[in-house]
């Protein structure tokens, strides 16, 4: 039983979101909304510290792939959702499922593709042009999608609106649960000790035959993926997305989430992605005092407590003392 | 062929404030090997220090000639910034000096939001842009035929390459200077020799801020409309100018803005002929980089370094 436990704790999540799904219309609007917040925020966080934490790279541009996953998956619900529907019997949860499904897939396939376009040159050289590779790219997606023709797949500046509100309680927590345990896995495997060891030391991994510049660039495009999936979700629940939305703040959010809660350490990047959702939520009156705060911390977090309020391995050293 | 030469210029002056900036970026690579991204920010403090040192000294220089007026509100701000880099540099960068990369750069972007958050706060520069006082009266210049120039521009362009010549001989021919040259070759090495690093390190935050603030007072009287997210876009394409020229060589770093400043101003003159929105301007740098990091991570002008062990 054992070897299967991550699964089970996979299948259990499943089930339990699957089950509290069916009872969410119970749950307050405004709550349920805040939950689902989390819960997006949560897969960003993660996906993200795969890159920043478990590989020890620098990606400042989380939003920008969550903005190509968000407009690729409402570009296949609004142009072609009527005939994927359709496709799948019309009405009813499976029709509905499956089209989301693909859009949400093809949204995140979209947002790998362009990780892999921006990685592949930026991660061959050392971290620090990761960072500045991705934060120029999360500034071009914002004004290419802006200059866009406003009745175009696009919709310029406006962004797209009426986009079917699919997004549910199983679904942003289902995706939550595969990307945790796609992220845990991959960097607990035989295989994923390459991440850690590109992160501890790059030149020794090398020389060990560790083919760096291939990890670097399966992280980020996993990443990039699962931020994909986080931005279709976010534009099915918002059901309204503009280029605005997508910006390097948003980005800045997640890579706190990340310092937050350490950088590497699965269980503190959640539990600092849900406080700090909640806190935002609870401190809208202080909005323009968020990134003030944020930015100090970032400095203090650095020079104090480098390794997060979490750090990975936290656990362990407590079981074995 | 008239308007042609017409962008060519315009992008010279402006490509001549990228160099400046470029210059700050490229000389803290070379003695401390990290990205200082709140030097663009260091570039918006230098064109508000402007704004506010010209608001407090306009009753004393009242009479005087606009040139005196320039040229002290230049020094001043410059000052200004040096001091306000150093103490950036001592308080959030010294600290790490031994820890990982990846930290510096972390604090380095949460100094650079920090330093734009506090601006835009109401009670400090505010989010709405200002206007920036027009200390050169502006005319065109006559004699160049059909090309317009304004004197603004040429003196832009005068202050520029003389601040970069001014660079050239500290670097150069001061004992200041070759302490540097000597810490960004070989950091142990120089402090054996008798190198204080901890204070080149310092001087050379200073003399980068201080010209990222000439240029922000350079780029503002070229574009009088100044807020606290100037920075951000002239300082990434300033960087992408300091890793074009070679990050880390400084005449490089001066080619690789003036690069930067003509190509954009050529793409931005011409992409209406081909149906590009000219909103893409800002996406030339960026796709510059890319082909950089693509076939020539070193520069043009730059070695190719071997990260030792």
């Amino acid at each position: 039983m054992k070897a299967y436990r991550a699964q089970l704790t996979l299948l259990v999540a499943l089930l339990v979101s699957f089950g509290v799904s069916y009872f969410s219309s119970s749950i307050d609007d405004y709550y349920l909304d805040i939950l689902l917040n989390v819960g997006i925020n949560i897969i960003l966080a993660v996906s993200l510290n795969l890159v920043n934490g478990h590989t020890g790279q620098f990606s400042l541009g989380h939003a920008a792939f969550m903005a190509v996953g968000a407009y690729g998956a409402s570009i296949v619900t609004l142009e072609m959702g009527a005939s994927l529907l359709r496709m799948f019997g019309g009405e009813g949860w499976f029709a509905t499922s499956m089209t989301f499904g693909i859009a949400l897939i093809i949204g995140g396939i979209c947002a790998a593709a362009c990780g892999w376009l921006v990685g592949v040159p930026s991660l061959r050289l050392r971290g620090d042009y990761l960072a500045i590779v991705t934060l120029g790219f999360n500034e071009i997606i914002r004004v290419v999608l802006q200059n866009t023709n406003s009745d175009g797949p696009f919709g310029g500046a406006l962004g797209l609106k009426g986009i079917e509100p699919y997004t549910n309680f199983f679904w942003v927590f289902g995706v939550a649960a595969v990307a945790i345990y796609i992220v845990s896995a991959m960097v607990n495997s035989t295989h994923g000790r390459g991440f850690l060891a590109v992160r501890d030391d790059e030149i020794a991994a090398e020389s060990m035959g560790v083919n760096t510049v291939r990890y670097k660039v399966v992280a980020f495009v996993t990443g990039s993926f699962f931020a994909g999936l986080a931005g279709g979700l976010y534009a099915h629940l918002r059901t309204t997305i503009s280029p605005e939305g997508f910006n390097f703040l948003k980005s800045v959010d997640v890579v706190v989430m990340v310092i937050l809660g350490g950088m590497g350490s699965t269980v503190g990047v959640i539990l600092a992605a849900i406080v700090l959702t909640v806190l935002n939520e609870f401190l809208r009156d202080f909005e323009q005092y968020r990134m003030i705060v944020f930015s100090l911390l970032l400095i203090v977090m650095m020079i104090v407590r480098p390794q997060g309020l979490l750090p990975a391995g936290i656990w362990k050293r407590r079981t074995k003392a | 062929m008239d308007q042609f030469l017409q962008q060519i210029l315009n992008g010279l002056f402006l490509g001549s404030i990228y160099a400046l900036i470029a210059l700050g970026y490229t000389m803290v690579y070379g003695v401390l090997r990290f990205i200082n991204f709140a030097h663009g920010d260091v570039f918006m403090l230098g064109a508000f220090g402007g704004l506010l040192l010209h608001k407090a000294l306009a009753p004393m220089l009242g009479g005087l000639h606009w040139s005196v007026t320039l040229v002290v509100v230049l020094l001043l701000s410059m000052a200004v910034c040096a001091v306000f880099g150093i103490g950036v540099e001592f308080l959030a960068y010294r600290p790490l000096r031994q820890r990982p990369r990846l930290n510096v750069l972390i604090t380095a972007i949460g100094v650079s939001l920090f330093i734009e958050y506090t601006g835009q706060h109401p009670k400090v520069f505010g989010a709405t842009p200002q206007s920036f006082p027009a200390i050169i009266p502006s005319q065109n210049l006559s004699g160049l035929g059909s090309l317009t120039v304004t004197n603004t521009q040429l003196i832009v362009l005068v202050t520029a390459i003389a601040l970069m010549v001014g660079l050239r001989f500290i670097v150069m021919h001061t004992r200041l200077g070759l302490a540097m040259r000597a810490l960004s070759l070989n950091p142990t090495a120089a402090a054996l020799m008798g190198v204080n690093n901890s204070i080149i390190i310092s001087f050379t935050f200073g003399l980068g801020s201080a010209l990222a603030a000439a240029g922000g007072i350079l780029y503002a009287s070229l574009y009088p409309s100044i807020d606290p997210f100037m920075g951000v876009l002239p300082g990434l394409k300033a960087f992408v100018a300091a890793v074009l020229g070679g990050i880390g060589n400084i005449p490089g770093a001066a080619l690789g803005g003036l690069i930067i400043g003509v190509t954009e101003t050529l793409v931005a003159g011409y992409s209406q002929e081909f149906g590009i929105p000219s909103g893409y301007r800002d996406g030339v740098a960026f796709v510059i980089l890319i082909l950089i990091l693509l076939f020539k991570p070193s520069g043009l002008l730059g070695k190719v370094e071997r990260e030792k062990v």
